[in-house]
């Protein structure tokens, strides 16, 4: 076989990049099509604009690399399989400098690879998306669905004083939707961006509309590297060395956290009108507990359902609000309790909060979260 | 009267920071000079990587990104791959590309991306004070080989042009040195042949150039030089080891 690639004459002009920012599918109707989770993040990237795909295989998210790996090529996009994770997150980080939308996905042992890459990324104000489809841990874990990751997605992970914009989809719908605006928030805020998904959200087929959310301005990307023609050049770096300038660089960063803290809070609440006990669950757990508030509901209790779409920035405002209402949260999360402590923050004394926690292994149906609502409420 | 040698445009008109007797300033200038040989300034990106290297974007006058340690083949790989009518290079020291980042470099090199990588090769780790490098000679003392490298504790010095040019993905490698003008001449003609290597598309290019870091050497500038071209280069041979014409495509 030939080698593919062929040297074009002196004379030709080379084209443009076709990765501007901004969405392909300008002209897309809304088409209606049953998918897997992972794949609905694989179609989102399309139809967001993003062609460059750099990961690693790695269960549970290994439709997202099959998916694109055969969909990018003919659309003129880039995908490669990277040797490991440092190196696609690298990969993601090097596009992504050219003011082009790029993504990774993994699943938590690949993500603690990532870290490094991630924290530079913050540091160099870079956007770009990761994909954590977690799985269980510590160590190689296992593949069943998990929530471990909570810490390590909302407390930076990598070295240094940052954050990531964290979004927590709990239907195949929001995986598509949530992957759009991860894409928006991480290009307007110049800052990596995560979904944190996992095997169950990941791996569940359910219907699904691709359709292009509303537009939201973006600035432009002026910092791009794309060569210094007609202008200074632009230089990406995380490295501050004079006096000062660190210091600098880190209260810039603090303000676009503050930002996003006012501006992007995303949450979504189930019966909390009334409520008496209120859950507080992301993703797989709120889906059961959603459940299991129905379960209640029929059997008297007014049970509410309060569920953090960011999990970066955290809807802490919202629950202290709530909590000037509800006196009694019950936190029910895939782990032995890492939201919690959010939410403990957030309602700051003003309302018990009571935790149920599962380690991986096995998820927990409703009658069992339902039989902990009884525990608490009074 | 006539002007016969002035700073490249491509280098920013203000003093290196490195030792002196250092040879990066001259490897810095050699890669300047290529890209202003090719008129490229305006579309080339540079990536730097961690060690003396990472002040590239203090002296050149292009855009330049910084590569977390190890990583920077990985990151010019996204560049290249997201924008292909760039032109894309690394300057990549020893500690770089030879250890934390030899992964990222040999795949770099096989899946053949059409970047150019400059990878500065002085035995030991010069920022964070002279330790041992994968390249240290045997019998080298550094500071964390205070009795000299000894293979049997620290394995053999690394010869990464050798282990690259064994790739099928790889276009052109070679290795230079700058420690006397013949050599000089080379490494420029050498260097400048790499550029073009990847202004024509063939693929991975790559220049190993041997330097002197008189400081963690513990020798003067004159020292160093000769040891260079005493110590160095005959473990280290100089010459093009790879070049790819296109019939040699697979």
């Amino acid at each position: 076989m030939r080698h593919a690639r062929v040297a074009p004459s002196a004379e030709k002009s080379v084209p443009m990049s076709p990765f501007e920012y901004g969405g392909i599918v300008e002209n897309q109707k809304p088409e209606k099509t049953l998918a897997k989770g992972n794949e609905a993040i694989a179609m989102a990237a399309i139809d967001a604009g993003c062609l460059l795909y750099f990961g690693y295989p790695i269960t549970p998210q290994n439709d997202i690399p099959e998916y694109l790996s055969k969909h990018l090529p003919p659309l003129g996009g880039e995908f490669i399989q990277a040797e490991s994770e440092i190196a696609s997150i690298n990969l993601v980080l090097g596009a992504s400098a050219t003011g082009a939308r790029a993504m990774t996905s993994s699943s938590s042992p690949g993500i603690s690879l990532m870290q490094e890459g991630i924290s530079y990324m913050a540091g160099d104000e870079l956007p770009g998306l990761i994909v954590n489809i977690s799985r269980s841990g510590p160590g190689l874990g296992g593949i069943s669905p998990s929530q471990g990751d909570y810490f390590q997605a909302t407390r930076g992970g990598g070295h240094g004083d940052y954050r990531m914009i964290v979004l927590a989809p709990s239907t195949v719908q929001e995986m598509y939707d949530l992957t759009f605006l991860a894409f928006d928030l991480a290009d307007k805020y110049r800052n990596p961006a995560m979904i944190l998904g996992d095997a169950l959200i990941g791996q569940i087929k359910e219907p699904l509309t691709r359709r292009r959310p509303e537009k939201i301005f973006l600035p432009p990307k002026d910092w791009a590297l794309t060569g210094a023609e007609g202008r200074k050049p632009n230089r990406l770096k995380s490295l501050y060395l004079q006096e000062g300038e660190l210091t600098e660089h880190n209260w810039k960063l603090y303000q676009k956290y503050e930002q996003m803290k006012k501006e992007e809070v995303r949450f979504d609440s189930f019966c909390v009108e009334d409520a008496q006990l209120v859950i507080a669950a992301f993703g797989s757990m709120a889906r059961v507990s959603k459940s299991s508030v129905e379960l209640a509901r029929e059997e008297g209790m007014k049970v509410g359902l309060f569920r953090p779409i960011t999990l970066f920035p955290f809807p802490e405002k919202a629950l202290y609000a709530l909590s000037q209402q509800v006196k009694h949260f019950l936190t029910v999360e895939l782990n032995t309790g890492q939201m919690v402590e959010d939410v403990r923050l957030s309602v700051d004394r003003d309302a018990q909060v009571y935790f149920y926690g599962k380690p991986p292994g096995s998820l927990p149906s409703p009658e069992e979260v339902l039989e902990e609502i009884k525990k608490y409420y009074h | 009267m006539e002007l016969v040698f002035k700073r490249p445009e491509c280098l920013i008109d203000i003093p290196f920071h490195f030792c002196p007797g250092c040879h990066h300033g001259i490897a810095h200038r050699l890669v300047a000079e290529a890209i202003d040989y090719f008129k490229i300034r305006e579309k080339t990106v540079g990536v730097a990587s961690v060690g003396c290297s990472v002040f590239m974007y203090d002296y050149f006058n292009i855009d330049v990104l910084e590569a977390p340690h190890g990583r920077a083949s990985a990151v010019a790989s996204g560049v290249k791959r997201a924008r292909k009518d760039r032109i894309v290079f690394t300057y990549q020291g020893d500690g770089d590309l030879a250890a934390i980042g030899i992964a990222e470099v040999i795949h770099t090199a096989n899946r053949g991306e059409n970047i150019t990588i400059v990878f500065a090769n002085n035995t030991v780790y010069g920022m964070t004070g002279g330790q041992m490098a994968p390249t240290t000679l045997l019998g080298q003392k550094t500071t964390t080989s205070p009795y000299g490298r000894d293979f049997t504790y620290d394995g053999y010095p690394i010869r990464m042009a050798e282990m690259l040019a064994t790739l099928e993905g790889s276009a052109f490698v070679a290795r230079v040195a700058v420690n006397n003008p013949a050599n000089l001449m080379k490494a420029k003609k050498t260097i400048r042949k790499a550029f073009q290597m990847q202004i024509e598309e063939m693929g991975f290019s790559f220049v190993e150039v041997l330097l002197a870091c008189p400081t963690n050497w513990g020798m003067t500038a004159l020292e160093a030089n000769r040891r260079v071209e005493e110590e160095l280069i005959p473990y280290f041979p100089l010459g093009i080891l790879k070049e790819r014409k296109m019939a040699d495509y697979l």
